[in-house]
């Protein structure tokens, strides 16, 4: 056992283990902990067992990604106790739940640079991290946040657990052994944790427990029964539209298709006139139908008679897409993150590709549509919703009640996908408002799918400008400039969290490329905001992936290379060439049957190489995807069957995006509505995928987002092999039939 | 007028509008949450359940249609004490991601296997292209069909 501090049982844990990253900076204020936000017999804000077993808290939102799963094995891995036995649970809005690597993403360093002052930068963004509290899941940020401090949550556990065994039996603890949820005795006796439980509470805690050898994990590095599977299966999940509650009204709303601009008149009288309307009631946010049954709510909000101001921004596509073009200027630069030798020079001896590139503004099209329930009862705010950041939505109950935060409580359900949507607040505040109008009555408010098409926070338009010099078959020069309007000033600034400088986002995917090139200069350019933009899965990388790897693509052929030997030439970060080989290997690379061609491409995002290989076929209908190859290394596996679903499905959410996802604009609104506007993938257009995880080592990395990023330029690269036509525009679907 | 049918071999008599989606009947008046909302327009699937052992979107079927009928939900598939095979197939190939789309994905499949006891991977396409799945978990759907058709078979 190590160094035993006296730190109370309720104390925070994380605090604790969390030093080696504040040691730097070392302030009192930093390790001051946030209060444990469970109540009775928590041992840690992870851990609660009582008499009737062990819950551990998950506080990622699970969103499809598996993180309660994965969150729940690394507690339950240190703490010794079997998987069936564990109740997983989201748990309280609480700053405790705090993610430190969130804001990893916007140190100005390439995640492959593992120097003193990248590592301390990064350390540094703990704090802050610590300090706004951000309980938040996105930017793949779960598992590297959680590694430590959910394995420790757990160790700690165990490790109060023994201590109590010891003094019941009287054994001194380094006798004692733990096995599947009990203390065992030297003489074989169990003392199971649940009977344990009351005793630990005044055991002391270890500062820095002690964490099994990655050699010693009986969970970890498996592939488990997830926690939310048999739910799923038999429509028992609760999302926030199955919430049912005593007295809860039906509601939806409809607000202004010119983003921001308010309703200059509306006439309710059709809508109240449907049968099972109770009222219409205008919010600062739309106006709202509320009603008996969601149904009758839609029948009503259909019915309701509105005009609208117009918009007061750059109202079409044609014109936001000239307004790209013209960003490309040193006044509207808005970082330079990479700058190796002279490309001017360079290029002023010739360039050999000089390429645009254009990809629309895309919706998330999650398959639950926006929902949120609230009730305002006896000074209490309850608040249900799937959400990614339940901190800001307390925050958004503070500030439309008047309440203290800690008379509104947030219930994070599961969600029928996010993608980044749900980190929004703007379905949440009028149901918060409702509850508001409406003391006493508990209102669940349900987005029409046409509502949340038409109102989404959009992944941007962007456009990028690439020069290139080849000498030989090597890159001699690299010149990548990407312009689009800010995520970040968008999605902070609608959540009231300042960022200054340079938005990292806008080279996401690109800045941090293991590519090597003597010459090579990366530059982003701010184009202004119109409709709102926000994190859609992998944010910038989604569209830096696709210009980066369709120009490594046209230089390799303008080469004269092989597109595979093409990437390794041009890469020396070790971790990297090993996805590129192994999805060469896994696809059969370099052997074709007649009809048919591969494309590949690679992409560094979120610290994880990822290598995939589209294979198309041309049919009498149009193209066919017939193969999909997919290589990724995160460092270290922690459950192999969810990291190949999430790469799986990551890809595939590309490859609809790729294939038909666009939202355009006509006088300030959106044009497409529904999923036939721009229908997803469906069970036909998706081939086989085969997946290869690999394991560095390195720094454990998430999952979620990475696959990604080069679905786009595989398939695009692949239609090249197959076509010998190069699209640079994106949603291929307008230059080419698909089967 | 009240809407009398069957579900999940229960008779209900719903006092509702004939008009009503199914859905929202199922939804909002049985509190049968487990049938999702999707779209509203029979373009996702997400509210598929069975009417008279077929497979229909219940977004597009008015209640007053279903007058007299017996519908199948994924309640009355099998629950998680009592899986129906096809539960079981979908939980041994771990499909669900996000789950949303899945209560109309099994049910969709349900009536696949009903009408095609052995289907080929051509056979799902066809059935399953009207389920959309934003997670993209169809490579193992498509597994857990062919899983579940084997179960049942030996069955």
């Amino acid at each position: 056992m190590s160094t035993i501090g006296k730190i109370a049982r309720r104390t925070f844990l994380v605090g604790a283990v969390a030093i080696a990253g504040g040691a730097a900076f070392g302030t009192y204020a930093y390790r001051r902990p946030y209060p444990n936000p469970l109540k009775g017999d928590a041992l840690t804000p992870y851990v609660l067992i009582d008499t009737n077993g062990v819950t551990i808290i998950a506080p990622r939102a699970e969103m499809g990604q598996g993180i309660h799963t994965t969150l729940a094995a690394l507690v339950a891995e240190e703490l010794d106790v079997a998987w069936e036995d564990i109740t997983v649970l989201h748990g309280p809005a609480a700053k405790a739940y705090y993610n430190a690597s969130l804001l990893e993403e916007m140190v100005p360093f390439k995640p492959t640079d593992d120097s003193w002052l990248a590592n301390t930068a990064r350390a540094a963004t703990e704090i802050p991290g610590k300090f706004l509290g951000i309980q938040a899941t996105g930017g793949s940020t779960s598992i590297p946040d959680g590694y430590e401090k959910m394995r420790a949550a757990g160790a700690t556990a165990r490790a109060a657990l023994i201590a109590a065994a010891a003094r019941r039996s009287g054994q001194p603890e380094s006798a004692l052994k733990t096995d599947a949820g009990a203390v065992v005795l030297p003489d074989g006796t169990r003392l199971a944790y649940t009977d344990l439980a009351a005793d630990s509470a005044s055991a002391p805690l270890p500062d820095t427990p002690p964490l099994k050898p990655q050699s010693g994990w009986k969970l970890l590095g498996t592939s488990l029964p997830r926690v939310d599977m048999v739910a799923k299966s038999t429509g028992t999940a609760a999302y926030t539209a199955d919430i049912r509650l005593p007295g809860m009204v039906f509601a939806t709303l409809r607000a202004n298709p010119h983003r921001g601009a308010p309703i200059t008149r509306f006439d309710a009288t059709a809508a109240r006139a449907v049968p099972g309307v109770k009222d219409v009631l205008e919010t600062p946010y739309g106006l709202a139908v509320i009603a008996t049954n969601t149904w009758a709510a839609f029948q009503g909000a259909g019915a309701l008679d509105i005009d609208w101001a117009p918009a007061s921004y750059t109202p079409d596509t044609a014109a936001m897409e000239a307004e790209l073009a013209a960003a490309f200027t040193e006044g509207a630069q808005d970082s330079r993150r990479r700058n190796d030798g002279d490309v001017e020079a360079t290029l002023a001896q010739g360039t050999t590709l000089e390429a645009e590139y254009n990809v629309p503004h895309l919706a998330h099209m999650t398959m639950e549509p926006l929902t949120a329930a609230a009730w305002l009862q006896d000074g209490k705010l309850q608040i249900w919703a799937g959400n990614q950041s339940p901190g800001l939505a307390v925050a958004a109950g503070a500030q439309i009640t008047g309440l203290p935060a800690d008379q509104i409580e947030v219930h994070t359900l599961v969600m029928g996908g996010g993608f980044g949507r749900r980190g929004e607040m703007d379905f949440i505040k009028p149901a918060i408002a409702l509850a508001q109008a409406m003391p006493g009555t508990p209102v669940l408010l349900t987005w029409t799918r046409e509502e949340d098409t038409a109102h989404d926070m959009y992944r941007p338009a962007a456009m990028a400008r690439i020069r290139a010099r080849l000498d030989g078959q090597k890159i001699a020069a690299f010149d990548i400039g990407v312009a689009a309007p800010s995520v970040s000033a968008g999605a902070f600034g609608r959540a009231d969290i300042p960022v200054f400088g340079p938005d990292p986002t806008l080279v996401q995917g690109l800045a941090e490329t293991p590519y090597t090139a003597p010459a090579f200069r990366i530059t982003a350019y701010r184009a202004p905001t119109n409709v709102p933009v926000g994190f859609w899965r992998s944010v910038g990388a989604s569209q830096n992936g696709f210009f980066l790897d369709s120009a490594m693509d046209e230089l390799a052929h303008l080469a004269g290379a092989d597109p595979l030997a093409f990437r390794l030439a041009h890469l020396d970060h070790a971790p990297s060439r090993a996805v590129v080989e192994a999805v060469g290997e896994a696809s059969g690379w370099g052997s074709t049957a007649p009809g048919r061609a591969k494309g590949i491409a690679f992409c560094y995002s979120f610290g994880v190489p990822v290598a995939e290989v589209i294979e198309v076929a041309d049919t009498p209908d149009g193209i066919r995807l017939t193969g999909a190859w997919i290589a990724a290394d995160p460092g270290i596996a922690l459950d192999p069957s969810i990291i190949e679903a999430q790469l799986s499905g990551a890809m595939i959410y590309g490859l609809s995006a790729a294939i038909t996802g666009k939202i355009t604009f006509a006088d300030g609104a959106a044009e497409q509505n529904s999923f036939p506007d721009a229908d997803p993938l469906r069970m036909p257009q998706c081939p086989p995928v085969t997946v290869r995880i690999l394991q560095s080592g390195g720094p454990i990395r998430g999952i979620g987002e990475p696959g990604l990023p080069p679905a786009a330029p595989a398939l695009a690269n692949a239609i090249f092999a197959l076509t010998g036509t190069r699209h640079r525009r994106l949603p291929l679907n307008e230059a080419v039939t698909f089967a | 007028m009240p809407v009398t049918l069957t579900v999940n071999g229960t008779p209900q008599t719903l006092d509702l509008p004939a008009d009503i989606p199914l859905l929202w009947a199922l939804r909002d008046g049985l509190n049968l949450t487990g049938t999702k909302f999707g779209c509203g327009i029979a373009a996702c699937g997400a509210c598929t359940v069975h009417l008279d052992g077929v497979a229909v979107r219940s977004c597009q079927t008015a209640l007053g249609d279903a007058e007299g009928a017996s519908i199948t939900t994924i309640e009355g598939l099998g629950t998680p004490q009592s899986l129906h095979a096809i539960q079981s197939a979908w939980i041994e190939h771990q499909v669900a991601q996000c789950g949303y789309c899945q209560s109309g994905q099994i049910m969709q499949a349900a009536s696949l296997l009903a009408e095609t006891p052995d289907p080929t991977d051509a056979d799902i396409d066809d059935a399953m292209q009207g389920n959309l799945c934003r997670c993209g978990t169809y490579p193992r759907i498509r597994a857990a069909i062919h899983t579940a058709a084997a179960k049942l078979k030996g069955a």
